[in-house]
């Protein structure tokens, strides 16, 4: 593998990513699986980076699944995005971020739906205005959240209290990084590194003292795919998908994974289990699953926060043997706790992979 | 004497000069790079009979040598304007013509196989395009991957940068397929124990004996054709690639594991055909070939009267091809001068 390939295609795939002045778009998936993420996102923004960015309780949903599921139309889709870019606007701000790949997806695909189509445009304006009274600007700068943590991701470096690197052996966390297929792969020029060879993740990993893994299947889809996990009868397709990827990457002992899209997030994570209990095949070392983690967890843990706190008790394979590698202090005990403190139920363990 | 000054010392531009000065005109065959022969000159063996590409060479050679016509090599057009009939060119070197007819021979470029980031060139270690597997051949190497070992199983891809929407080259290039059935034969020579594929959308067998030789390829020489445009590729742990294609005729998807992947890379109309188009504002077809004024009748005339066309400035030839259109040129030059 030639890295100067690489490197040059990521040259051709930059993007311009806002400095400072944020509105955040939150996700639906992420608040409920993975809520420590976008807690993370917000404290790394305000707190460790010192830059301004609204957390508007007034969003919804952008209708994402339900869109690419077929039971909502299209002009309903972009009415629901106009009234996001109408709070922003309110507010008085410019630079859209957007938590969830499936949004990013969205947004992206409506923006160059506005700019090919402009009557698509003036009809949603019309729609917006009429069903609430409201107005819009569309944001100069938009962007993925995982691009901003990217172009700060040296900044974050420099106020680490771990790296990525196993303190056993002193060696670089070997680290596979999947970017949801809505960040890149419908507008490789909105992606940073492109479709083919994204860096936007690649970038954290190896800035932080990791090392990426490549393997034959790391472009392959998670198995997400909306239908095939929304319709029972075809989850069985979803499972495939991500089995092939474990299978590729297994031979190269990966220490965690990391991800940009909730729904790659939450099957990385899940599938691994139910694999494990329809074939007991594990694919991590030592009879542990392989970790997933999303960025913002990763880049929770390289700053220090604690575990838990980032909600790392939330996922299906446990996180442990990570946070062992990084010599990462935490409380066992505290895993299952409240925010008081007070023990709360432990899940049910599963039976062959943790 | 009239004067002709010829842009590209390649297989057309050659043939154009030494025409021309067996008419009489006097000529100036003007090279951008340091040698004659164009792509040619880089080129190991020839397609359909597997002759060396060194006869060509060594026939252009012959007509320089024996011709009454100026060579300079090193040498670019870098502007240039008409008057009264007569073209004034300026070149990088300071030494400026005059010419009562210009003749752009200036060829084709090869299609970036990087731009097509999937089957990985320059990222993965035993990707090679068609002109990297002749330069070996050339050099009289053993084809081996990166590690030293003999591949087992190798795969050309077909079309790559040719009739390919995403890489924004609608055109055919004409000579890629019979190229790879060429190349596979010869590393077939070479290896004899190798599985080898073709990977192709449909194969152009178009020429004289073309059609042969694919035949011997499949007869004699066991090359597998698969007909299916690969999706993409990886690398695999040992540094072989995975790839993943649809056979079309058995409809079915179709993941392989090879040591070796050959990327059959398209011609372009290339920097010099291009920066030449927009110096003398010739005017370009949809696939940026230079536009020849009439596409049947009067293909070696340009829109600009007294700069003439010949070979692969206007679109893909083969070296036959290349040879006849430069004659033919040859013609409509001496009729433009002998009425001037």
């Amino acid at each position: 593998m030639k890295k100067e390939g690489k490197q040059q295609i990521w040259k051709d795939y930059q993007k311009e990513i806002a400095d400072d002045n944020y509105y955040f778009q939150r996700s639906c998936i992420r608040q409920n699986f993975f809520p420590g993420s976008e807690y993370a996102f917000l404290k790394i923004i305000k707190e460790e980076l010192g830059k301004d960015i609204f957390d508007d309780a007034r969003q919804t949903t952008c209708t994402g699944i339900g869109y690419h599921s077929d039971i909502i139309p299209f002009e309903t889709t972009q009415t629901v995005v106009a009234r996001h870019f109408a709070l922003m606007t309110e507010k008085g701000y410019h630079n859209f971020v957007i938590s969830c790949v499936t949004s990013f997806g969205i947004y992206s695909e409506i923006f160059e739906t506005w700019k090919e189509f402009p009557g698509e445009l003036e009809k949603t304006r019309y729609y917006l205005k009429k069903a609430t009274g409201r107005e819009f600007e569309l944001p100069s700068n938009m962007t993925h959240a995982s691009d901003i943590i990217y172009k700060f991701r040296e900044q974050i470096f420099s106020k680490r209290k771990y790296s990525l690197v196993n303190k056993n052996t002193g060696k670089p966390l070997k680290i596979v990084e999947h970017i949801g297929c809505h960040y890149a792969k419908i507008f490789p020029r909105k992606g940073v590194g492109g479709a083919e060879f994204p860096q936007v993740l690649s970038g954290m990993i190896e800035s932080w003292g990791g090392e990426v893994v490549d393997y034959p299947e790391r472009r392959h889809c998670c198995g997400f795919g909306f239908r095939h996990y929304n319709v029972m009868a075809d989850r069985g397709y979803s499972v495939a998908n991500s089995k092939k990827k474990f299978e590729s990457m297994a031979p190269y002992k990966p220490d965690a994974i990391i991800c940009n899209c909730p729904g790659c997030t939450m099957f990385m994570d899940k599938w691994q289990y139910v694999i494990a209990e329809m074939e007991n095949k594990i694919y991590g070392t030592n009879g542990n699953g392989i970790p997933v983690l999303t960025y913002e967890e990763l880049a929770g843990l390289v700053l220090g926060y604690d575990p838990w706190d980032l909600g790392l008790q939330m996922h299906q394979i446990d996180c442990e043997s990570l946070l062992d590698k990084m010599q990462i202090e935490y409380d066992p005990e505290l895993k299952y706790a409240g925010k008081n403190g007070e023990k709360l139920e432990i899940p049910i363990q599963p039976n062959y992979v943790h | 004497m009239k004067t002709v000054v010829i842009i590209g010392a390649g297989v057309a531009g050659v043939e154009v000069a030494s025409q021309l000065s067996e008419l009489g005109y006097k000529v100036a065959l003007i090279e951008k790079s340091s040698y004659i022969g164009g792509k040619v000159a880089k080129w190991d063996h020839l397609f359909p009979n597997l002759r060396p590409a060194s006869d060509i060479i060594n026939s252009m050679e012959e007509k320089i040598k024996t011709g009454n016509f100026s060579v300079m090599v090193n040498t670019e057009i870098t502007g240039g304007k008409g008057e009264n009939g007569i073209w004034q060119l300026l070149t990088n070197n300071g030494k400026n013509f005059e010419a009562d007819a210009v003749v752009v021979a200036s060829g084709f470029g090869l299609f970036k196989a990087e731009k097509k980031e999937e089957y990985g060139y320059g990222i993965y270690n035993n990707v090679i395009t068609s002109v990297d597997l002749e330069e070996k051949f050339k050099k009289g190497k053993t084809i081996k991957m990166t590690n030293g070992k003999i591949p087992e199983r190798i795969a050309f891809i077909h079309c790559v940068g040719s009739r390919d929407e995403k890489s924004g080259n609608h055109h055919c290039s004409k000579v890629c397929c019979i190229t790879g059935v060429k190349q596979a034969i010869e590393l077939r020579n070479q290896i004899p124990d190798a599985e080898i594929y073709c990977f192709y959308m449909d194969l152009r067998m178009y020429g004289k004996d073309f059609e042969e030789l694919y035949r011997t390829a499949q007869e004699k020489y066991y090359i597998q054709f698969i007909r299916g445009r690969l999706s993409e590729a990886s690398e695999n742990i040992d540094e072989s690639l995975l790839i993943k294609a649809e056979d079309t005729l058995s409809g079915r998807p179709l993941k392989m594991k090879v040591d070796l992947m050959i990327l059959l890379i398209g011609m372009e109309p290339g920097k010099e055909t291009t920066d030449l188009g927009r110096n003398f504002k010739l005017g370009f077809d949809n696939d940026g070939f230079i536009k020849p004024r009439d596409i049947h009748l009067q293909r070696n005339l340009s829109s600009q009267e007294g700069i003439f066309l010949a070979g692969t400035c206007t679109c893909p030839m083969t070296i036959s091809d290349t040879i006849d259109n430069a004659r033919s040129a040859v013609i409509e030059v001496n009729n433009y001068l002998k009425n001037k």
